[in-house]
């Protein structure tokens, strides 16, 4: 587990010079549901604050919506606007919905006639971009899981299941049984192994309404779990991210991931 | 369609009578007696928009868990089937400890929604909700929401089973009135 061990120093250091402050979510509409086939209606977002649209929309090309049975439910009304994304979805089983999207790409820097150039994209696509034998190339894998969760009826656990890749969340604490002033514990894991050290950002909505962020910094332990204690009812996100060099795509010398949920807890 | 919701509420106490009638055989046969005798009000309240709340009651443990559901009056006629449920969750508590595992509706327990005055929720001593009852300390619970309203929720601690009969009796503040409960041993 100690390689996936990162120090945080370096994580600021070397990961999301451009994006750090802003914060990529998925917000629902309700998170707990009931009825006949009950529908939900989900933004996504790039921004700095959450969860408010201000910044990018969120691109919805990799959005896989796992039913409670573990099959794939389908997005509809997909519409991709100046500030978010938006799609709906219709809960036709009862259980948890996982809502997520699952970004697999890389990050390529390299000088040309003394210019620094850099690439965003695909494997698939990178040798389109780069020329070869480009001077001082740096290729960076990146995996970034962006995801939220809700409920019909009954909670279930099977569209939880880990798929083994990139960082995950275990909720040891169903994510849809959420309540103030309650603990919750959860586990992470980087590549299907609990992951220890990781640190999480986790941060309140509503941020317009106060002066700051107050962010909760919390680190997870050896079993790779952290607890948090629901300060009060709101829609919560939280962030982690680490680095290392099993990379999967060839030419990559490193890889980042990162991983981002929302979760909504309700009042008691 | 209405009406006969409404009568769900009493069907399982009707049923229970006409068993009792059967088992004592004579024509002295009496209904059970009242155990458990819940008044519930809904405040008649001065709003431009007013819908019946949701109301649900049940007996919890002291964890919290549900050991028995009296009522869970929501709204049952609507354009679809099944149109009224998507509004249970709004009944919180209730939801969490016990409405999201059930198939609605349950017989006995679900009910049309009810007008602002004074209602009854009545168990009988032969009532299994309260037959099984294990002896112990237990909070009868009360949640009321309202659409485009607010909500409520009331608790009235008791114990189980009782030497002679008692009245508590709690006062809400916004979307419940006077709710007592009479136990009988």
């Amino acid at each position: 587990m100690s390689r996936f061990l990162i120090i945080p120093a370096l994580l600021a250091a070397l990961c999301c010079s451009s994006a750090q402050a802003h914060r990529v979510w998925l917000r629902p509409s309700q998170t707990v549901l009931s009825g006949a086939e009950p529908w939900v209606t989900v933004d996504a977002a790039v921004s700095n604050d959450l969860f408010y649209f201000n910044h990018h929309p969120l691109r919805l090309d990799n959005l896989v919506i796992t039913a409670p049975d573990g099959s794939e439910a389908e997005a509809q009304n997909q519409a991709l606007g100046k500030y978010r994304s938006v799609f709906d979805f219709s809960l036709q089983q009862t259980g948890t919905y996982r809502v997520a999207v699952v970004n697999h790409g890389l990050f390529a820097s390299w000088t040309e006639n003394g210019e620094r150039r850099r690439f965003r994209g695909t494997a698939a696509n990178l040798a389109d971009e780069v020329p070869a034998g480009a001077e001082n190339l740096k290729v960076t894998e990146s995996y970034g899981r962006i995801e939220t969760f809700v409920t019909n009826g009954q909670p279930n656990d099977t569209a939880l299941k880990p798929t083994g890749k990139g960082i995950e969340l275990v909720p040891l604490t169903h994510p849809n049984d959420l309540y103030a002033g309650e603990k919750a514990t959860f586990r992470l894991l980087v590549n299907g192994q609990p992951a220890e050290g990781l640190e999480i950002e986790l941060i309140r909505g509503d941020t317009r309404y106060r002066d700051a962020h107050d962010a909760k910094t919390l680190t997870t332990n050896s079993n790779g779990e952290f607890t948090v204690t629901w300060p009060e009812a709101g829609m919560y996100w939280f962030e982690t991210s680490v680095q290392d060099e099993h990379t999967e795509i060839k030419e990559a010398t490193q890889r980042r991931m990162s991983y981002a949920v929302t979760l909504e807890v309700l009042p008691q | 369609m209405k009406k006969k919701s409404v009568c769900l509420g009493v069907l399982l106490a009707c049923g229970l009578w006409q068993l009792n009638l059967g088992v004592g055989g004579g024509l002295h046969a009496a209904e059970p007696a009242t155990q458990l005798e819940a008044k519930v009000e809904i405040p008649r309240l001065n709003v431009s928009e007013y819908h019946r709340p949701y109301v649900a009651m049940w007996i919890a443990d002291q964890d919290r868990k549900v050991v028995a559901n009296l009522a869970v009056w929501y709204q049952l006629t609507g354009s679809r089937e099944g149109e009224g449920t998507k509004w249970l969750p709004d009944l919180r508590q209730w939801w969490r400890r016990s409405g999201r595992s059930l198939q609605m509706p349950v017989d006995g327990v679900s009910a049309a929604t009810r007008p602002p005055g004074q209602h009854t929720v009545k168990l009988s001593s032969d009532d299994p909700r309260l037959a099984k009852l294990p002896p112990g300390k237990y909070d009868f619970v009360i949640e009321a929401a309202r659409e485009v309203g607010g909500r409520e929720m009331l608790q009235i601690p008791f114990t189980w089973p009782l030497d002679q009969p008692q009245t508590h009796a709690v006062e809400g503040k916004s979307e419940l009135g006077k709710i007592s409960i009479t136990l009988t041993p």
